[in-house]
């Protein structure tokens, strides 16, 4: 039948047309800059402004970056080289790379010792980052502590050895009684590790340290980046558990318990941690016993761990106090005592709405350790402040020195934060 | 823990005190009593015993005596012979003088940045995410320092202001900005000034007075008056009227670079210091409260909007009737927070050497009188003093702001 009309009929189009592309104007990229950088005067303008404020910031500073020195060994010497063009001198950075990380007292033929304990860090770290990685690298994680702890101070062995051996009886003592209470299981534990730790600690002798395998090295020595990595990741994670325990301790029904948790916790939040490092550098060592002498380093930890803590046990508390209460009746009605429903039903959903809040925490902790400088302790500013920029060498590379802090700074944080999103996108287990 | 069974009956037995609910709440809180004294004990008999062998003791006589520096930035009259209490006391002004600085532009720069990147504009608001992202991620006493250096270094020295032939001009004939810090004109009083202040403070009250009389006028007839252009008259007519009807009592008195070979005289000089926290913290903060400003507006459901629009509210209204009062209500607890950090991080000060509270009570002092513990417990008590008031008005606020649920 068509086939009498295609003939019978001039023509007549036998499919249809295909459509002909939008017009140039209303397409592509014009289109979405029309939409997106000019759709009104207003807009137009505040993109010119915009483009204006990018070429200017990057006119001065990529000529600085791609001019850059990296090979003199001192100012005098890179401005020479650069002969009055614009240019950085990053050869401060390769020059002092070492003292930057680690510090100028630590020994230099012992860097791998950190270094290596860097490394382990990302592999005792993954397995709490990222869940679907074997339960059993969380093995690594808990041997981590005292690995890094011997790579880094060296000495005998016996000390990480002695403080693991505790961590092991706590944790068999809990193991048995937590079947009978959990209160009976949890200081059980705890005074099964004091127990080991004093006699352990006993055993060692005297002049150990000097017939080590790893040349002991002293707090005093840490320095550089590697200060404010140590101080961020021993402050964070032993901030968690003084943080949980402390936002539990707020929300419980017993006055004392309660008002010891507020009184500590608005008054860690109402003084800056500056303060609180004057207190670990002049106040705290009047509060330890005469004979004993306490490092720096180990008196820092403690107060901002206990800032730290502070903040968190509020982001937890937050997170506590977003719960329905059926969760907790619902726990009640259960059968199951305090320690199980808060182990078993209420931490878990508090800490996972916890998190952004307590990575933000921690975030801003780990940007606070450079707060240490002040105190006198050379971590990367410090090293910066202090010895490299006076020196005669390099009396004068500010931008280059801060520029790689600030960079140092920004990749750690901004992967923290990044990870901290994926990880609710992970853990969004409602509104599917 | 609550039981539905019936409560054992019977004599109180000593095992009930672990054992049953009803009495364990008391063990526990007698063991952390315990626990809590002990440790204060034995912290406070260390302290007492290292006191005693260091010959010291706790006193604030220290307070009395002369202070012996100098303090380049202070606003009420000091010098190195003041006492130490009055070195403290320019602290705190200080403190307050940068805390309230930083506040105000971190607000302004908080909340342009906030809307801008909500903005359609795809640049603008990539360009504000950038500006969030790197001020968050990086210390704010690294900022501090990179823009006390930028202060420092930067700037050329006063003495290219100075003589016939300068190398730099003022800039509008007032401001020199020099690596020692920023010369402004400064006031001058002469007599009737204070009437012309007066007119001032007179005017504000009055644009109260009218804006209240015209929303009543609304609310009673349905009359609209228009508010911006008198609002804007009210405030300048009177007082310029004033202040050239007295003969310009108020005057200015500018930098003057030839007075001197060395140095700009005259005017205010605003220390570097001052000006490197005073712009981190603004920055810095300014970026926190980019990101609560925009939690704030998005917050609001898209519902409320279109319902505004449904009733006939024109955009500018929509924004200032419905979207801002709810967006507010989130927004406010969190800058006052971020308040609360800028009141707190202006303790940096000391790494610039801006004469803050931790800087003369905490830094000069201490190392002077060696009163570590007197001067490390005066100095937490003022930061106490500050965020206990911040938050007690935070409360107040919360609560007044609060949905009246029913």
């Amino acid at each position: 039948m068509s086939d009498n009309r295609a003939t019978s009929v001039a023509f007549v189009r036998t499919e249809t047309v295909p459509p002909s592309p939008p017009p140039f104007t209303t397409s592509g990229p014009v289109k979405w800059a029309k939409d997106n950088l000019f759709s009104t005067p207003a807009y137009f303008l505040l993109t010119v402004a915009a483009l204006y404020l990018i070429y200017l910031i990057l006119s001065n500073t990529l000529p600085w970056i791609f001019n850059g020195i990296w090979t003199t060994s001192s100012l005098a010497e890179c401005r020479d080289v650069l002969n009055g063009v614009s240019g950085g001198c990053f050869s401060v950075l390769t020059e002092r790379w070492n003292q930057l990380l680690f510090g100028f007292t630590y020994p230099s033929e012992l860097y791998w010792r950190p270094s290596l304990a860097f490394v382990l860090l990302f592999v005792a770290a993954a397995p709490v980052l990222f869940y679907k990685l074997p339960r059993q690298l969380l093995i690594v994680t808990g041997l981590f502590p005292f690995v890094a702890f011997y790579l880094i101070w060296g000495g005998t062995i016996l000390a990480p050895i002695v403080a693991l051996l505790g961590f092991v009886a706590g944790y068999v003592v809990y193991a048995r009684l937590v079947s009978v209470s959990f209160a009976a299981g949890f200081f059980g534990g705890i005074v099964a590790a004091i127990i080991v730790w004093y006699i352990g600690g006993k055993l060692i002798p005297d002049g150990a340290s000097e017939t080590a395998w790893l040349t002991p090295v002293a707090s005093r020595d840490l320095g550089g980046f590697m200060l404010n990595m140590m101080l961020g990741v021993t402050c964070v994670s032993l901030s968690l558990p003084l943080g949980i325990a402390l936002a539990l301790g707020r929300q419980s029904n017993m006055p004392l318990i309660k008002w010891i948790c507020v009184v500590f916790i608005e008054f860690i939040r109402g003084v800056p941690l500056i303060t609180l490092l004057f207190v670990a550098s002049v106040m705290l060592a009047y509060f330890f016993p005469p004979e004993s002498s306490t490092d720096l380093f180990l008196r820092v930890v403690i107060m901002i761990t206990m800032f730290s803590a502070a903040y968190i046990a509020e982001v937890i508390r937050g997170g506590l106090a977003a719960l329905p209460r059926g969760q907790y009746e619902a726990a009640d009605s259960l059968g199951l005592d305090y320690a199980q429903a808060m182990r078993l039903i209420i931490l878990p959903q508090a800490l996972k709405i916890s998190i952004p809040g307590i990575v933000n925490i921690a975030v801003g902790l780990f940007k606070d350790t450079t707060l240490v400088s002040v105190i006198s302790m050379f971590d990367i500013l410090g090293m910066i402040r202090g010895p490299i920029l006076a020196s005669t060498e390099w009396n004068g590379v500010y931008w280059e020195l801060l520029g790689f802090a600030a960079l140092l700074f920004f990749v750690v944080c901004y992967g923290i934060s990044q990870y901290s999103q994926w990880l609710e996108r992970q853990l969004a287990t409602d509104h599917r | 823990m609550t039981t539905i069974t019936d409560p054992p009956q019977g004599a109180f037995r000593l095992s009930m005190l672990i054992n049953d609910t009803r009495y364990r709440s008391y063990t526990f809180q007698f063991v952390a009593l315990i626990a809590l004294i002990s440790a204060f004990a034995y912290l406070g008999s260390n302290l007492f015993s290292n006191l005693a062998a260091a010959g010291l003791n706790i006193s604030y006589d220290f307070l009395g005596s002369t202070a012996g520096y100098d303090i380049n930035q202070t606003l009420v009259e000091y010098t190195s012979q003041s006492t130490n209490g009055r070195a403290a006391l320019v602290g705190i002004l200080n403190t307050l003088l940068v805390a309230f600085l930083a506040c105000v532009t971190a607000t302004v720069f908080g909340v342009i940045a906030g809307v801008l990147r909500l903005s359609n504009n795809w640049l603008v608001s990539k360009l504000m995410a950038f500006y969030v992202e790197i001020f968050r991620n990086i210390p704010v006493l690294i900022w501090i320092i990179i823009i006390f250096t930028i202060m420092t270094a930067v700037m050329p020295g006063a003495r290219s202001y100075l003589g016939e032939e300068p190398d730099r001009d003022l800039l509008f004939g007032m401001f020199a900005f020099t690596n020692r810090g920023v010369y402004a004109p400064a006031p001058t009083w002469l007599p009737g000034s204070g009437i012309v202040v007066a007119t001032f403070i007179a005017s504000i009250i009055a644009i109260f007075a009218y804006r209240r009389y015209a929303t009543k006028m609304l609310y009673d007839t349905g009359k609209l008056l228009p508010t911006g252009w008198p609002s804007l008259a009210l405030l300048f007519v009177p007082t310029l009227v004033m202040f050239f009807l007295l003969g310009q009592p108020i005057g200015l008195d500018m930098p003057d670079p030839l007075a001197n070979r060395f140095n700009l005289q005259g005017g205010i000089q605003i220390g570097a210091p001052l000006i490197a926290l005073w712009i981190a913290l603004s920055v810095y903060t300014g970026a926190f409260i980019a990101e609560n400003v925009r939690a704030g507006i998005q917050a609001i459901s898209k519902g409320q909007t279109e319902a505004a629009g449904a009733l006939g509210l024109r955009s500018g209204r929509i924004m200032k009737l419905v979207v801002l009062p709810q967006a507010l209500r989130v927004i406010i607890p969190p800058l006052i927070s971020q308040y609360l950090n800028i009141t707190k991080n202006s303790s940096l000060a000391i790494a610039v050497g801006y004469a803050d509270i931790t800087a003369t009570l905490g830094g000069i002092t201490l190392n002077q009188t060696g009163r570590a513990i007197e001067c490390v417990l005066l100095l937490m008590l003022f930061y106490l003093t500050i965020s206990l008031s911040i938050s007690g008005i935070m409360n107040v606020y919360n609560n007044s702001v609060k949905l009246k649920e029913r």
